[in-house]
């Protein structure tokens, strides 16, 4: 009766997770660059080895990212993390102090009511007894809490919950099991032994008053073995394999490992890492105005994990960045996906099992050709300038925006040139977002030619995707500036002076400038000048899409209407006079959205400017463009 | 015992209300034409001359006057239908002042919103002095003076077909259907307005489909010389000299081009009306993907809304010409006299 057989499902996954987890460790290691290997192993000696560990306390256990977005999924998540980790850490303290000798194997401490049934009658034993059982009831409660958001997600503040496989399912089931069969497990043992803590005590007394506690209790313990045994088996198959690796991935990401602009074993930890809690669900504005459930990064990052075909999900995105920012676990998924765009198609279809869940996966890309070569443009001719006005494609088509920043940069004094009056060539940008980086660079390297050549000390531009592109993949001397900040300076040393508008406004932040750029001060110090700036519900990291976005490949109109309009329903809100953005693509889509009068902030500023024009305040800008050549 | 006379509401007053009033009247039923302008006519009063023979529209119009000044039509102006309501047999319409009127039946006869043109920025409506509607232009030609803004004779002169009209981008992918014709007609009359000029249409398709259309469109070409590019204007800007320069491709040529122009007129399509699409929404009346009213049947039920004693007649239902509104108009009567006699 007393056999020990049935640890071993347990022993038996146990030793199988270490030793998979040992060994893919090894193999990313292995394929990681040079120049990562060597972060990593500095990391190990440093300061971010014991940031790693804090950060691994705080997030890992603690949960304290998805404590602050909602309290109850919070606790939810630290019951069961933080919960298992203490019983683990106790239960080992327990059975190496209470049991027979030091140093037992695992089992002896997870199974340690069983071995030792005579065990905590009395004295500090029987209190720690009490601790123990304390724990598994907070594990329990985590329990519910996860049983509850599984059928009504609502309750946790969650929209929408993942859509999982049926490995996920099979784990999610022994996981569930394993905590009350323990308790169950336990309770028949103290039950038949008359002893055990408050909770398994109690239980194990009333369950033995009417049922065979003795006879009942092993098949618990089978129970308790079998679906710790099950869960470990299928760790590396499922969501959960998140939890070691997301070890591995905090201490990459604290030791300065980047995700770059390609697949590497950085990023396959990153997809490895991801919990598929669905939080990225639930902030998703396709999923909240459009209806469109399947389309998320955590079936981006699944479908990336278990090599599914995902083309449809890569390119059906907006790219506005709203995930990357709630993320519990930090994924970059924004350029995650981008990064699968511009790998092109591959061949995913007919991949047997070990193809799809081995340790050895190989991405195989079919290489594309360009599709298109820029060849036909010419070298343009010098024209050197000071400060360079680009208005990009989008605000060409927002004429209204290009009339605005004249007048304010005449009104200012500045000494520019227009380089795209007569049409220009396109940024780039859009090319890069649909993942077609070698075509975007002849763009790139043509713009950079002109700018070059003009000598130009400022780059000013007015669409928020020209900057992005300019400022990071652009190799220049000039700085570049959006126009709201390139305002903001004017007003600030004092060449412009717009009057004050009676006008109560809201300010819209556009992905690229926002989230994308970090530009949040600026066009709300030139707002707030000259007018009445009133605050929205979700603005400056959290802003919204307006849905207009070059990012996603695949929208239709009618969708991108849905999530235009709800955007613009939460904007106006508090009824303002006025929607202020700072992006041609995002008035453009507002406009239609809304009754409410949208303008771009250079439009906003124009307003306020004295109507006579005065045109000869030339050298107090220059100055400017000085400082900020300068600084 | 002598019957009730039957009395019927026709929502709008243009030519689909007008006719419908002018039929329903003379076969001896009472009408209430709510109109929401100063007086009846619709987008009528605004034009000039109308295709494809550019007949003077007030030929039309008198027709359409004489149609409802007869004693059985009581012409009710500056409201509008806001709701359709049944109480039993009998519809209840409440109107905008407040009051309500109560009939047998009542035909929808709302009509259509002329595309606001400043919603396409990118062509500068609104912002550029010499960027003009189509609709502005049929003003000029009342005046009989097509100029610039700062007075001067225009050139060279674009007409930029399907603004508003089959473009995903402003959510509208239906065809105004008249818009094409148009742009001949007025073609035609600013090359004969001003002989020095050149005339340019740039169009997706040329959609001909009435009766002596193509002959028009051929006549332009052979007779007046307007060009036609085939190619979408994708946008528009100022130069130095106050000309506007728009970017277009001629996808025939398969080149992209710019073109400096005086003088640029967009070719306004229809969209469902504003007051219409309150009433609908207000009733319970189904509207289409293209925000028209859905008829019971695409083909032979276009009269009918699906709801008792609720008909339709004209463009609420989809861009048309007069025409063919004229003709709409006749069988939604005759929809509505079978529904009042079979009760």
């Amino acid at each position: 009766m007393n056999s020990d057989i049935f640890v071993w499902p347990f022993n038996l996954g146990l030793y199988f997770i270490l030793i998979y987890s040992v060994v893919r460790s090894t193999i990313w290691f292995r394929n990681l660059s040079r120049a990562d290997k060597l972060r990593l192993q500095r990391g190990f000696f440093g300061m971010p080895f014991m940031q790693s560990i804090r950060e691994i306390f705080m997030e890992s256990l603690l949960h304290r990212r998805i404590f602050k977005k909602n309290p109850v999924l919070g606790y939810m998540h630290m019951s069961l993390a933080f919960g298992w980790f203490l019983l683990i850490v106790f239960g080992t303290i327990e059975a190496d102090f209470f049991g027979e000798r030091h140093l037992n194997p695992p089992s002896h401490a997870i199974f340690f009511r069983w071995f030792n049934p005579e065990h905590g009658a009395s004295g500090l034993a029987a209190i720690y007894g009490h601790w123990m059982d304390f724990l598994l009831i907070f594990i329990l409660s985590g329990l519910l809490l996860a049983v509850v958001k599984r059928f009504i997600p609502g309750m946790m503040g969650m929209k929408k919950t993942t859509r999982h496989t049926w490995s996920d399912r099979i784990a999610l089931i022994s996981l569930w099991l394993i905590f009350p069969s323990r308790l169950l497990a336990e309770s028949f043992t103290c039950g038949a032994h008359g002893n055990g803590g408050f909770l398994t005590g109690n239980l194990g007394a009333a369950l033995a008053s009417f049922l065979p506690a003795a006879d009942i209790a092993p098949y618990f313990w089978w129970l308790y073995s079998l679906s710790l045994g099950t869960f470990f088996f299928l760790l590396p198959v499922t969501r959960y394999f998140h939890i070691p690796v997301e070890l591995l991935l905090i201490f990459m990401r604290n030791s300065g490992i980047t995700t770059a602009d390609r697949w590497s074993a950085y990023t396959e930890v990153q997809t490895h890492a991801c919990s598929s809690c669905g939080i990225c669900i639930s902030v998703c504005q396709m999923s909240r105005a459009a209806g469109i459930n399947d389309m998320q990064s955590v079936y981006f990052v699944k479908g990336l994990r278990n090599e599914r075909d995902i083309a449809a999900i890569t390119a059906n995105c907006l790219m506005c960045g709203r995930c990357d920012e709630v993320c519990p676990v930090g994924i970059e998924l924004g350029p995650l996906r981008l990064i699968e765009r511009r790998q092109g198609e591959r061949e995913v279809t007919k991949l047997k099992f070990f193809d799809r869940y081995g340790l050895m996966r190989r991405r195989e890309h079919i290489e594309r050709e360009p599709t298109q070569s820029y060849s036909y443009l010419t070298p343009e001719e010098e024209k050197p300038a000071d400060v360079l006005f680009f208005a990009g494609c989008m605000t060409h088509l927002t004429p209204s925006v290009i009339a605005a920043m004249k007048k304010i940069m005449d009104s200012a004094g500045v000494r520019y040139r227009f380089m795209d009056e007569q049409g220009g060539v396109c940024c780039g940008r859009p090319l890069m977002l649909a993942g077609r980086d070698r075509e975007a660079r002849e763009l790139i390297n043509h713009n950079s030619d002109i700018i070059w050549k003009s000598g130009a000390k400022t780059l000013v531009t007015s669409c928020p995707i020209c900057y992005k592109v300019f400022r990071e993949s652009y190799y220049l001397e000039a700085e570049v500036m959006h126009h709201s900040e390139f305002i903001n300076l004017l007003i600030e040393e004092g060449s412009l002076r717009p009057g004050y508008l009676h006008r109560r406004v809201v300010y819209h932040d556009p992905c690229d400038l926002g989230r994308g750029s970090g530009i949040y001060d600026e066009p709300r110090a030139v707002i707030s000048y000259v007018a009445e700036l009133q605050p929205v519900p979700e603005e400056r990291s959290m802003s919204l899409c307006c849905g207009g976005s070059l990012g996603n490949l695949t929208l239709s109109s009618g969708k991108r209407s849905l999530i235009a309009a709800d955007a613009a329903r939460i904007l106006t809100q508090s009824d303002p006079d006025e929607v202020i953005t700072s992006c041609p693509l995002c008035k453009k889509t507002f406009a239609k959205a809304t009754e409410t009068r949208v303008s771009d902030i250079a439009e906003l500023v124009a307003a306020a400017l004295p109507k006579p024009v005065r045109k000869t305040r030339g050298r107090a800008s220059l100055a400017a463009v000085k400082t900020v050549a300068d600084g | 015992m002598k019957e009730k006379r039957k009395h019927v509401i026709v929502a709008g007053g243009g030519v689909a209300g007008m006719e419908a009033a002018g039929s329903l009247a003379e076969m001896g039923i009472r009408v209430t034409l709510v109109e929401k302008g100063e007086d009846p006519g619709g987008h009528l009063l605004q034009w000039h001359a109308l295709f494809p023979g550019r007949r003077p529209a007030e030929e039309v119009r008198k027709y359409l006057r004489k149609r409802i000044a007869h004693e059985n039509i009581n012409v009710i102006t500056r409201t509008t239908v806001e709701k359709v309501r049944h109480h039993g047999h009998e519809i209840i319409a409440d109107l905008s002042g407040g009051t309500e009127e109560r009939a047998d039946a009542l035909i929808v006869a709302t009509g259509f919103d002329l595309f606001d043109a400043h919603r396409k920025e990118e062509y500068g409506y609104g912002i550029y002095d010499n960027v003009i509607t189509s609709a502005d232009l049929e003003e000029m030609f009342n005046g009989k003076r097509v100029v610039r803004a700062d007075g001067s004779v225009p050139s060279r002169i674009g007409f930029i077909h399907c603004v508003g009209s089959r473009d995903e981008k402003v959510n509208n992918n239906h065809c105004s259907k008249v818009c094409c014709v148009t742009a001949v007609k007025q073609a035609i009359e600013v090359r004969k307005l001003l002989p020095e000029s050149e005339v340019f249409c740039f169009y997706m398709d040329m959609r001909m489909f009435g009766p002596y259309y193509e002959e028009l469109y051929r006549e332009s070409q052979e007779v007046h010389n307007v060009n036609y590019m085939r190619g979408k204007v994708s946008e528009a800007s100022v130069n130095i000299n106050n000309r506007l320069v728009i970017k277009v491709e001629d996808t025939l040529a398969g080149r992209p081009l710019k073109m400096e122009l005086d003088l640029m007129v967009l070719m306004v399509g229809m969209e469902m009306s504003k007051p219409g699409a309150r009433l609908a929404e207000a009733s319970g009346l189904n509207t289409g993907i293209n925000r028209f009213l859905e008829s019971a049947d695409q083909h032979y039920g276009t009269n009918r809304s699906g709801v008792a004693g609720i008909f339709y007649a004209g463009t609420c239902t989809a861009p048309m010409n007069i025409t063919d509104t004229i003709s709409h108009s006749r069988s939604a009567v005759e929809e509505t006299v079978r529904y009042l006699g079979g009760r």
